[in-house]
């Protein structure tokens, strides 16, 4: 018996450890593979010029545009991966994936420990400024020299200049309209509208055949702040919000104020979902897709989902227009002023090992991203585009053709802000929204965290 | 063997491995979490030394107390649902049909990660669709609170899923105190008239004594420092209204990026821990140890 379960443990032991070798010997199979570059599986170099074989080169490239959320442009950003590798056989890029939340704490944590990707993905301003200062970015004004620089449309690359040098590309360029379900328009008789109060006139009667009017995930937070910051637009004109976002003008304006005050009006008038506060972005995206929620203030970004993403049903992709948000009578600012900015950008990091090649690849992709983005993901680049020869959604031209005619773009207010700033923005939208604050301790919050950034530079 | 097991150089042998990872892993992070508490330090660019100058904030930060209260009432909810894992794992241990089914239906949300735990309650919680409030609405509540919204409620709806999680796991460990105690001591009781809840009350629960007092320490610890739920399904908000001691730190790290801050943050918690580990064990300190006769 004794002897028996001896061999027995001794059986086991053995089990494991020849399980252990198989998984280690499996994991290096693995990343012989992955150097290969997958994609050529000859004798890798034939196709070098000159016969001297350029070293083998791994380029670590973290997006966020994962199959399942981003579809279009995952497959973009794979068929440009590809593309580049298979021009240049010695390059291999590696992507990491990740969705939009997760990817900023990732980012975040990597650059702690000073591990980031060669090529990543950033937004601009105020969410740029700590990695520049901590010299974790590379300036790419080089790249912009040698020829990029007019591939962009004007205005684009500034949000990412820190002190005359650039440090990132932008690849998209984003307003946000409201998007709206035509067919429950249709079905209770509303007309777009033209005034706030015709808009409030729509909540009303939504609300009151139990449709809930506006799909909104305030747990992400930066969903509330873009209905405040086109209350702040329409009531106290985008001259006094931009300032205010600056530092430079009191969030105490009157026209502010009101902003504030009318976003908890639209609250108590039940405009948004149930329990919108504790929801995230994608959790109130469904509602919209599902046809439960009629109206949806969004990027851009998010125009894919309602012209050419397949895993959308067609019916409601058809269904589906947009709207500037309307003007408010007596107020400052007029409908083609937007909220939006360029959206992400790529950054190439300080310390990469590889940093020249990642900077090619960087180029290449800029230039690559601009024509397929448009009519593989019906994402409006930052690069220029003439889109009279493509074949597009009507829903993007419209879209496209507003941002051609807008009067301005305020940048939005969390992007703008440095993190500290921003974090109060945010925190503070929640408590409007969920009614823990006043108006007006709104609007001193701001105040104390804006004019608090300025010290130090004074 | 024990001469060998006593030979200095085999004893440094055996503990040192151990003993250097311990050291590395977890020993030097402290003192250098107390070390970059001393410091104005975005994660990023240069240190500053200011002393003790973070600690005086965290001292006068609402916030920071807001969140510790929440904290707090965790460990109080956990530590009173022992006394009902204690009752399952009591009626389990007695020589019930299907108790061995029960204990595995029990432990399930152990072998669950806390991130599926959090999706599977975010679809319970949901405010329109979910299973919690399409129940209430079919039973004719006309406005079903919005759970993770309300920011009166959202800290009591959170440690539901909290406390479901934990279950198995001291279910699990009473239910092993409880079979460990010899059947013939419970055998002579009977035989002298006890009934069940005098044999639970005077016999069971002194024995499993012990146990008990380190599952309390384990409970209050693990509730001080709990993190990854709230974090997923909350966030800590709406307007911190479910903000944790470690979520606040991880806030104030990962978003504002004020490490030198969190680092401080991250040291009281770790003091409050040592605290609180120690007025446990004094209060719950027995003069005399019962033992199986």
């Amino acid at each position: 018996m004794y002897k028996k379960r001896r061999t027995l443990i001794l059986l086991l032991s053995l089990c494991l450890m020849l399980l252990v070798a198989v998984g280690c010997a499996g994991g290096k199979n693995n990343t012989a593979a992955d150097g290969n570059g997958g994609n050529d599986p000859g004798p890798a170099p034939v196709n070098n010029e000159g016969g001297s074989q350029p070293e083998e080169v791994t380029i670590t490239f973290m997006h966020l545009w994962p199959e399942g959320i981003s579809a279009g442009q995952n497959r973009i950003v794979n068929q440009i991966i590809s593309e580049y590798e298979s021009l240049n056989p010695h390059v291999t890029i590696k992507p990491d994936v990740l969705e939009n939340e997760q990817y900023k704490n990732k980012l975040k944590i990597l650059s702690t420990s000073n591990e980031l990707p060669d090529v990543g993905v950033t937004w601009a301003a105020g969410f740029l400024a700590p990695y520049v200062e901590g010299e974790l970015f590379t300036p790419l004004d080089d790249l912009l020299d040698s020829g990029l620089r007019d591939k962009f449309v004007a205005g684009t690359t500034e949000a990412y200049a820190i002190d005359g040098k650039t440090y990132a590309l932008p690849l998209e360029f984003n307003i946000a309209p409201i998007y709206y379900n035509k067919a429950i328009f249709e079905q209770y008789e509303l007309e777009v509208p033209k005034t706030y109060a015709e808009f409030k006139q729509i909540v009303e009667t939504l609300t009151s055949n139990g449709i809930a009017p506006i799909a909104l995930g305030n747990k992400d937070r930066w969903t509330g702040s873009l209905w405040y910051m086109y209350l702040a637009d329409r009531y106290a004109g985008q001259e006094t919000l931009a300032k205010a976002i600056l530092g430079e003008a009191s969030f105490m304006d009157e026209g502010l104020l009101q902003a504030a005050r009318e976003v908890q009006a639209l609250v108590d008038s039940e405009a948004f979902v149930r329990g919108f506060n504790g929801l995230s972005n994608e959790e109130a995206k469904s509602e919209f897709l599902n046809s439960t929620a009629a109206m949806y203030l969004m990027g851009s970004w998010d125009l894919p989902n309602f012209t050419t993403n397949t895993d959308i049903p067609q019916e409601f992709r058809d269904s589906v227009g947009f709207f500037k948000f309307p003007v408010v009578e007596g107020g400052k600012g007029d409908i083609d002023s937007w909220v939006g900015g360029p959206g992400v950008g790529l950054f190439v990091a300080e310390n990469s090992p590889v940093k020249e090649e990642a900077k090619k690849f960087v180029q290449f992709f800029i230039e690559k991203w601009g024509e397929q983005s448009v009519t593989g993901a019906g994402v409006i680049p930052a690069t220029k585009v003439d889109t009279s020869s493509l074949d597009l959604p009507q829903l993007y031209l419209d879209l496209f053709n507003e941002m051609n005619n807008a009067s301005s773009i305020t940048l939005f207010a969390d992007v703008q802000m440095d993190p500290a700033a921003a974090e109060v923005h945010l925190t503070q939208i929640q408590a409007l929204f969920g009614k823990a604050v006043t108006p007006e301790e709104f609007s001193a919050a701001h105040d104390e965290a804006v004019q608090i950034e300025e010290v130090p530079e004074e | 063997m024990d001469r060998v097991m006593s030979n200095k150089w085999v004893i440094a042998a055996y503990v040192l491995p151990a003993l250097l990872l311990i050291l590395v892993v977890v020993y030097i992070p402290i003192i250098l979490t107390g070390y970059f508490g001393l410091h104005e330090w975005n994660g990023i660019g240069a240190m500053k030394f200011i002393g003790l100058e973070q600690y005086k904030t965290l001292i006068q930060d609402g916030k920071f107390w807001d969140s510790a209260l929440h904290s707090f009432l965790l460990a109080v909810f956990s530590t009173l649902s022992l006394i009902l894992y204690m009752i399952v794992a009591m009626v389990l241990a007695s020589r019930i049909k299907g108790a061995n089914t029960f204990r595995k239906i029990y432990l399930i949300p152990m072998l669950l990660s806390s991130v599926a735990i959090a999706q599977l309650w975010l679809k319970v919680y949901h405010p329109t669709n979910g299973i919690l409030n399409s129940l209430l609405v079919s039973l004719g509540v006309p406005n079903p609170p919005a759970w993770l919204s309300d920011s009166s409620i959202v800290l009591y709806a959170i440690f539901i899923p909290i406390l479901w999680q934990y279950a198995g796991f001291y279910i699990l460990i009473y239910y092993a105190a409880l079979k460990n105690i010899p059947e013939t001591l419970i055998e002579a009781a009977r035989i002298d008239g006890a009934n069940a809840l005098q044999i639970a009350w005077k016999i069971k629960l002194p024995l499993v004594m012990e146990v008990f007092k380190v599952t309390i320490v384990l409970a209050v610890i693990g509730s001080l420092k709990y993190f990854d739920l709230i974090y997923i399904m909350t966030g800590g908000g709406p307007n911190g209204a479910s903000e944790v001691m470690a979520s606040y730190m991880y806030r104030i790290a990962f978003n504002i990026y004020d490490f030198g801050y969190a680092s401080a943050v991250g040291f009281f918690l770790l003091v409050i821990s040592l605290v609180a580990t120690f007025i446990i064990r004094k209060l719950t300190a027995t003069k005399e140890k019962i033992e199986y006769a």
